[in-house]
């Protein structure tokens, strides 16, 4: 048993048992080893998208909380439109517009793989910073009007 | 009478060693191996005009206090809107997260454990959000 090895509870953990070079049992590294890989660009990006899908999913609850505030009256509402204000609440505003736009394109580029599309080397790559390049320039793109369109109003 | 009950109740157990492959084989798919891949893509479908909707709606009513929100929300385009936004994320989510469980929780029980909460807990988010919809969508002040 290699050092600080747990015992096996699976018969699929046999096949990770090796020698190494000085002949201890060790336990072999599992694919892809993101230690000592090159990160491929749609590597990245897979992991990005379901990254987002769970900041996302953390992000629902604003969307239940505001939602629910807005049917409750307003004295309910000028409390999470405080929150969402208050720096915590526009840094989690940033982070789900982030995610929402990446989460969005990156679905797209996912089904039109599903539909057996772009699944060329050349495009796969190309298409994918481009998901990367869309979503940056789309949450600017917002920010800046949000921006513009509350400047204006006060 | 109880008696004979009990011995009627027996005779119908029947025990037959068949394996549950045996069983089922030969009697074709259940049809529903493809259902939660096709209902994770189908409400990502659904999202995709229903999010750059919102986003646009949101935008367009930045600084909005609640009684104009209140009047947004309840025209019926826009409650039907916000509706299928909350019942397409809140079961899109569970998806999602179900496969994310499924990757990292290796042991069975807590897996399962973990599924059924994400389920429940994307049932109740999305139930209270659309109570809240329909609620802001029949309020009788506007």
């Amino acid at each position: 048993m290699p050092e600080n090895a747990k015992p096996m509870n699976d018969i699929r953990d046999a096949q990770l048992v090796a020698r190494g070079t000085d002949g201890r049992l060790v336990r072999r590294p599992v694919s892809p080893h993101i230690g000592i890989y090159r990160w491929p660009i749609t590597m990245v990006a897979s992991i990005l998208n379901r990254a987002t899908g769970i900041a996302l999913s953390a992000g629902s609850l604003l969307l239940a909380w505001w939602l629910v505030a807005a049917s409750a009256g307003p004295q309910d509402f000028a409390i999470v439109q405080g929150f969402i204000a208050s720096p915590l609440g526009l840094l989690m505003l940033l982070g789900w517009t982030a995610s929402l736009f990446y989460h969005l394109y990156g679905g797209i580029r996912h089904l039109v793989w599903d539909a057996g599309h772009g699944l060329a080397k050349a495009s796969l790559n190309s298409v994918t910073w481009a998901v990367i390049a869309l979503s940056l320039v789309s949450t600017a793109g917002v920010w800046v009007a949000g921006y513009m369109l509350t400047a204006g109003a006060q | 009478m109880a008696a004979s009950m009990n011995t009627k109740a027996k005779a119908e157990q029947v025990t037959v060693m068949r394996s549950q492959l045996g069983r089922v084989r030969g009697l074709g798919a259940a049809r529903a191996g493809s259902h939660h891949w096709k209902a994770e893509r189908l409400t990502a479908i659904a999202l995709v005009p229903l999010t750059v909707w919102f986003v646009i709606a949101v935008l367009s009513h930045l600084g909005a206090d609640q009684p104009a929100i209140a009047r947004w929300a309840a025209t019926p385009w826009n409650a039907a809107l916000l509706l299928a936004l909350v019942a397409m994320t809140f079961h899109h989510m569970h998806l999602g997260l179900q496969v994310v469980w499924e990757d990292y929780i290796h042991v069975s029980k807590r897996r399962e454990a973990a599924i059924l909460a994400t389920r429940g807990a994307c049932l109740l988010l999305g139930l209270m959000a659309a109570v809240a919809v329909l609620k802001l969508a029949t309020a009788s002040h506007i």
